[in-house]
């Protein structure tokens, strides 16, 4: 009777060894074949598909559409590339591009090494590890929203925690949302309190499964705590470190929660206009479709060249 | 072998059910947008687009803005409105649509256009006609709205009605207006000594009166702005207006706001911020958070409609009697804005007949629906509020007299706002996107000490020209 398909594929040859003449020689009957061997699985498949299909691949196929589309009085027309000249000329286009940017070097600045040094200080600990691990993790099951509360708290020049404890130390009162210098970097401060638990988990897991014996012949040749890290730790989690680079930049490109929440989108002066904060507004304040999927447009392409770029460089480098 | 047989039986199941449970997770994330012309609109009424409903039509019209459960005295006048307006059109039914929350958030209405999927008579804001029309949405009424259908069509406030039209054609019909005034704290006001029923008529008097309040301390600031969000951009349009400024010049071209009185609102807004330290340390303040400081006495006076105090009221736990309202300052001019029905596009003239029928019924009668005043009192909801104020003539004269005989609160805290109207004015062409550029103005001053304030116009005026040559 028909076995599983997983158990048919492990038996057998594997597939591209099989000869491809077979293939050719009756190859509506193999199809078929194949179809009915593994009606199951296409059976399973259909609900996934049907999802992505709907929620995710239509919505890009339509968002392209609309990028080079127009709506005025009910009639959609085609308008080539003004959408983009829209985008192009609106005076917060640059500005947006600028702080996204500057979001996401502090961002990895931050977000990316303070994580990763937390978990190298919990993977040294003996004893309550779970403790610590719960610890960190906590900030990432709170509601975004309950966070950037907390940090409006903080931050509040009136009466915020951070002025009044910096006080005590006579550091003098800061604008920190308020100040166009000081705006991104007190976002970002908020941003990788709320988000690194994730990463810090993940890197603890990467360190806890280098072998102990590295160490000890680090140890052994005299290696120090930092020689340490730099020769075994960190190339031993290279491939995570990458991998987590690559999700982070990508993720800190699209923000957005953080800035709308905490200064009101924009900020200062548009000190934290960010592109996805401007792709919200052309949407729904604008009531502009084409210029919103057109601005994400470019971050797509943007996002999509930088990550074959990287899997490029990474594969060269592991060649 | 029937061991085989069951477990591919099983597998059958699961998958007809996954499947079937997915369809049914797919149909439910459908859209169920009305019927364009729904089998029973054809109620057979006259063809004439100016008669009346005949009340023998039988048509079923959908409405969104129904009160929800959670406002329970608002549903049940709802119900009662819709069992009286049944005695006249027995066979109109009324089948309300209700969402918690605002009726209208701006990202769902988007969408609710873009996919067609608005009730047969669904509810907007003034500025709303433009995006609107982008999506042929609204059906031209002008035929079927008359003094026989609107029996009080002639004391409509002809500015009110004239935000409703496009090319001469009327795309709506208003529920509520308002126009923007100084909302001031009573009791911060006694406290500074100063006098609640004489709101300051001028920017120079709100500093003063600012500056007082301030002196309170406790953290307590005098005069409030919103700097976030596109509603600072909103509100410097406001205090523009006021002192008879411009947004954008007559063209719709250009930028009319970087000149002396642009200079004016900056530096007075500076002042108080930076000099007198009357506005508070926390500023990329937005819409709700003014509210919630002067609910909590923390704030003296900023500019806001008159529905702002309902909301503190019935949201914030405010009392009524602690506001009081003036004029905006300056009195030159004020924005208006306001909220209305307008009628799907498409659907049947029997439909459009009963949806004017139902509106006049229940926004446009005095003494009726929303303006049942009596009622209103009787079921512990506010009545006094100085909106809406669209009336003129006789039926205002009608429904000033209801309103203060019923009053649920001292209706003289508004006596000035009242006695001193101040002509509404729209907003500006591409309104949005030049707040979105003016947000920058009031967030530069506010929380900048040292912002150039000629380098801070001059550059809001360069980005809204460059948003003006690309309409």
């Amino acid at each position: 009777m028909s076995a599983p398909s997983l158990t048919q594929s492990k038996a057998g040859p594997p597939r591209h060894s099989q000869p491809r003449e077979t293939s050719r020689a009756t190859p509506g009957g193999s199809f078929a074949k194949s179809l009915r061997r593994n009606l199951t699985a296409h059976g399973f498949l259909i609900g996934a598909v049907l999802c992505f299909a709907f929620f995710s691949w239509y919505p890009m196929v339509r968002e392209f559409f609309l990028a080079f589309q127009k709506t005025e009085a009910g009639e959609t027309t085609w308008v080539g590339l003004d959408n983009l000249r829209t985008v192009f000329n609106d005076p917060a286009f640059w500005q947006a591009w600028r702080n996204t940017l500057l979001f996401t070097v502090l961002a990895l600045v931050l977000g990316f090494v303070v994580p990763f040094v937390v978990a190298i200080v919990i993977n040294e600990f003996h004893h309550g590890q779970g403790y610590l691990r719960l610890l960190v993790y906590l900030p990432v099951m709170l509601p975004p929203v309950a966070s950037v509360l907390l940090f409006k708290y903080l931050y509040d020049p009136g009466y915020g925690l951070l002025n009044e404890v910096l006080g005590i130390f006579g550091v003098p009162e800061q604008q920190w949302l308020q100040d166009a210098d000081l705006s991104m970097l007190s976002v970002v401060i908020a941003a990788t309190w709320m988000n690194m638990g994730g990463a810090a988990l993940i890197y603890l897991a990467a360190l806890q499964s280098i072998p102990g014996e590295l160490y000890e012949a680090a140890e052994l040749d005299g290696a120090g705590l930092l020689r340490k890290i730099w020769h075994v730790t960190i190339p031993q989690t290279r491939l995570i470190l990458s991998l987590m680079l690559l999700m982070q930049i990508i993720a800190t490109m699209q923000v957005f929660v953080e800035p709308f929440l905490l200064t009101g989108g924009a900020g200062p002066e548009g000190s934290t206009t960010t592109v996805v904060y401007l792709i919200y507004q052309y949407a729904f304040n604008f009531n502009n479709y084409g210029a919103a999927a057109a601005l994400g447009l470019l971050l797509l392409v943007l996002l999509a060249g930088f990550s074959a770029a990287y899997v490029r460089l990474s594969r060269a480098e592991d060649e | 072998m029937r061991s085989a047989r069951f477990r591919r039986t099983r597998r059958a199941s699961a998958v007809a059910l996954v499947s079937a449970l997915t369809l049914t997770a797919l149909a439910a994330c459908g859209t169920s947008s009305s019927d364009n012309d729904g089998g029973a609109s054809d109620g057979g009424g006259s063809s004439d687009p100016s008669a009346p409903l005949d009340p023998k039509t039988k048509v079923t019209i959908t409405i969104d803005c129904m009160p929800p459960a959670a406002k329970a005295a608002e549903l049940k006048e709802w119900k009662e409105d819709v069992k009286e307006f049944n005695k006249t059109y027995p066979n109109v039914t009324i089948e309300g649509r209700s969402t918690p929350g605002q009726c209208l958030e701006p990202p769902r209405f988007t969408a609710m256009l873009k996919a067609k999927s608005q009730p047969d008579v669904f509810y907007t804001y003034f500025t709303d006609l433009p995006q609107v029309l982008d999506h042929d949405g609204a059906e031209d009424i002008t035929a079927y709205v008359n003094d026989k259908t609107v029996p009080a069509l002639k004391d409509i406030d002809p500015n009110v009605l004239g935000t409703l039209k496009h090319d001469g054609k009327l795309y709506g019909l208003p529920t509520s207006n308002y126009t923007m005034g100084l909302l001031i704290n009573r009791k911060l006001f006694k406290q500074a000594g100063l006098d609640p029923d004489a709101p300051p008529r001028t920017w120079a008097e709100v500093r003063t009166a600012a500056k007082k309040i301030a002196d309170l301390g406790d953290g307590i600031a005098g005069f409030g702005e919103y700097s976030a969000a596109n509603t600072g951009g909103w509100h410097f349009t406001a205090q523009m207006y006021s002192i008879g400024g411009e947004i954008v010049d007559a063209s719709g071209k250009k930028a009319a706001f970087n000149n002396e009185l642009g200079k004016q609102v900056v530096k007075n807004l500076r002042a108080m911020r930076w000099e007198d330290d009357s506005m508070g340390k926390t500023q990329l303040l937005k819409w709700g958070d003014l509210q919630k400081q002067i609910a909590t006495d923390k704030l003296g006076m900023f500019l806001a409609a008159p529905d702002d105090i309902a909301y503190m009221a019935q949201q914030l736990g405010a009392k009524y009697e602690n506001f009081g309202m003036g004029p905006i300052p300056g009195e030159k001019a004020t924005l208006a804005g306001g909220n209305s029905y307008m009628i799907k596009k498409g659907i049947s003239s029997d439909k459009i007949k009963a949806a004017v029928a139902w509106l006049n019924f229940k926004n446009l009668t005095v003494g009726k629906g929303q303006f049942d005043w009596e009622r209103t009192k009787a079921d512990g909801l506010p009545v006094g509020v100085p909106q809406p104020n669209f009336w003129l003539n006789e039926s205002k004269t009608k429904d000033d007299a209801a309103r203060s005989e019923h009053a649920t609160m001292p209706v003289e805290n508004f006596k000035t706002f009242m006695d001193n109207p101040v002509a509404g004015k729209a907003e500006p062409p591409k309104a949005q996107e030049i707040y979105k550029v003016l947000d920058n103005v009031m967030s530069g001053v506010l929380t900048n000490k040292d912002a150039d304030v000629d380098k801070l116009l001059s550059t809001a005026e360069s980005q809204v020209n460059q948003i003006l040559a690309n309409q």
